[in-house]
């Protein structure tokens, strides 16, 4: 097995190559045959590659540089969003957007990681890794939205929370650790969709909501496959093994209980066909926002605190 | 070829001469180095008489230090880590929890007590780095939410000693998520007014320093514990430059706001009941409805 970003999608490539080589041609009846019979082909292929991916090849489409980011999924689902920026104690995050825009015709908050596509955006926005002043943004908006009753979209796509000094100093781990204090009591509905790599506390300090989503081939873990070899093999080699084991796919974490749904992908990743990975988000986020009626039921906050509550399995002896 | 053989004893120089003392008579420093009476530093708390270090304690020696008379009942036994994984690294995880029962450590890595502390009934939850180095795993989880849950129902202080390298990575997310679910169980003590103090003990980690140590309404730590979010080797690893001095430890933590005292354990137990006074029975100043 090659540990090649693309070595598993070679046969793809090459088909999509072929495919639009053949497009290039003047178009006649025995070319558009060909293409149609090639589309199918790759569709088939598409279809058989990505149903029996590992684990770790799983990693590596979360974290694909074609993946539609938050950034994404804002500009072809929402109209007349606008970004809000600053913790308001001491600078803006680039790595977490938030703020406010509409979904089919509802006015909604949204929050979410970034990654940035190319180098330079990647460096502004730190690739996707907040500081503490990120945190304390999307809590700062995320209050917003309760206190003018809006309900909340946020989605996951962090290797994880920034170690540095500067973030060390001013507070990672208080800034992850108050968001999941107050978001268990935020008085209004909160979906959350891990769009592609949900890593560990990084991750989390968004995530506490009424209905945790995962699109397919999304990750969410406790730490990285590589960051867990090291340490378990002394060797960040053997991440396959530590993928397999750590069960972070989320077809693995729904049998867990640990997330609530899963979104499916087209049939060749996210990647491959963003458009419909969009159409398949916005039927998830249409519906659910559908069973969630303007006004917050009584017990609503009793279920997140009891699904989250009802998370961990152990066994009680006596 | 008998050149390489080794054939005779080398010579010993007096310096290079161990000294055999009788097993767990002394006791060596990690801070100083200094060679210390076991008994000596027992009678100190085991505390470094020369240089201050905190020496890590099971959980029963701070149970014994912080309840009168050192009574207290232990709780939530029963709660014990399985293995909803199977998950296998260079040992099997199942092995380790065996062995570990094995070797008389039952209570996973927390052990949740309750009795008074200077007359004062409280639940007093400590970790313990000896068990997995104090990872926080489902059974971890469960039991520090229960003694919270417990602190809202009976309106009892908690406390929780804080001993952790973070999140077990032996149960996966499973673990993550008792980040969440502690969290979530402080907020509710939070609506219920009863005190929670978050005491940081070296070290302090990963996901127990990013959830419940870092949300006490009172948040002390030992001196010269090493707290943080991200280990120093991760950090170093990351941004490639050598950390200040000093960096991580309790003292940098309180000159940079995130803890409210560093508190030598021999003044512990007092300055506790001290905080709990302050919060005890709080006077509500809001009108009765009605009135």
């Amino acid at each position: 097995m090659s540990r090649d970003v693309s070595a598993f999608e070679e046969p793809i490539i090459q088909l999509k190559a072929t495919i639009e080589g053949l497009k290039a041609q003047p178009p006649n009846a025995k070319t558009s045959r060909e293409i149609s019979k090639h589309e199918q082909r790759l569709l088939k292929l598409q279809k058989e590659i990505y149903s029996n991916l590992t684990d770790w090849q799983r990693c590596i489409v979360a974290r694909h540089p074609n993946r539609p980011y938050t950034r994404d999924y804002l500009e072809n689902l929402f109209t007349d969003f606008e970004e809000l920026h600053g913790d308001r104690r001491f600078a803006d995050d680039p790595a977490i957007m938030a703020g406010f825009g509409q979904f089919q015709g509802r006015t909604v908050c949204f929050v979410g990681h970034q990654k940035g596509r190319d180098m330079k955006a990647k460096l502004h926005r730190n690739f996707g890794m907040p500081r503490p002043e990120g945190y304390r943004k999307a809590l700062r908006i995320m209050q917003l939205a309760e206190k003018f009753g809006r309900p909340i979209i946020c989605m996951i796509d962090t290797p994880g929370a920034y170690p540095g000094i500067d973030a060390e100093e001013r507070g990672q781990a208080e800034a992850i650790a108050y968001n999941l204090k107050v978001m268990a009591m935020l008085k209004v509905p909160i979906i959350v969709y891990v769009i592609g790599e949900g890593g560990s506390g990084g991750a989390l300090a968004i995530g506490v909501g009424d209905h945790v989503c995962m699109l397919q081939n999304a990750i969410y873990s406790v730490i990285s496959p590589e960051g867990c070899a090291s340490i378990l093999w002394k060797d960040a080699g053997q991440m396959e093994q530590a993928a397999e084991a750590l069960h972070l796919t989320s077809d693995k974490l729904l049998k867990l209980g640990l997330i609530d749904s899963v979104c499916e992908e087209p049939p060749g990743g996210a990647h491959s066909d963003p458009a419909g990975m969009f159409e398949r988000f916005r039927d998830h986020l249409s519906n659910w926002l559908q069973s969630q009626g303007t006004v917050v039921p009584q017990n609503h906050l009793t279920s997140r605190y009891q699904k989250f509550r009802n998370m961990g399995i152990f066994s009680e002896e006596g | 070829m008998t050149w390489f053989i080794k054939n005779s004893t080398p010579l010993k120089t007096s310096d290079s001469v161990t000294v055999r003392v009788p097993e767990g008579m002394w006791e060596k420093c990690p801070s100083c180095k200094e060679i210390i009476y076991r008994q000596e530093l027992q009678r100190n708390e085991n505390v470094c008489p020369k240089c201050d270090y905190h020496f890590r304690i099971t959980p029963e020696a701070r149970f014994q230090a912080l309840f009168d008379e050192g009574k207290y009942n232990l709780l939530y036994q029963s709660v014990i880590s399985t293995d909803p994984l199977a998950f296998k690294g260079l040992k099997k995880y199942r092995d380790q929890l065996k062995n570990l029962a094995k070797n008389n450590m039952q209570q996973d890595s927390v052990w949740v007590g309750r009795g008074k502390l200077e007359g004062i009934e409280t639940v007093i939850c400590v970790m313990d780095f000896q068990f997995l180095g104090g990872s926080m795993g489902s059974a971890v989880g469960e039991k520090i939410t229960r003694a919270i849950e417990c602190g809202t129902e009976e309106r009892l202080p908690v406390i929780i000693f804080s001993c952790s390298g973070g999140a077990r990575m032996m149960e996966g997310a499973l673990s993550l998520m008792q980040m969440a679910k502690i969290s979530a169980a402080l907020a509710v003590l939070d609506q219920a007014r009863v005190p929670f103090i978050s005491v940081l003990t070296d070290p302090t980690t990963g996901g127990v320093t990013a959830s419940f140590a870092m949300l006490g309404d009172i948040n002390i730590a030992e001196p010269k514990a090493l707290i943080g979010f991200a280990g120093p080797r991760v950090i170093q690893q990351t941004i490639r430059q050598e950390l200040p001095e000093g960096f991580q430890s309790s003292e940098f933590l309180l000159q940079h706001g995130m803890l409210d005292a560093v508190v030598p354990r021999r003044e512990m137990k007092q300055k506790l009941a001290r905080y709990l006074t302050y919060f005890l029975n709080p006077d509500l100043f809001e009108a009765e409805p009605g009135a």
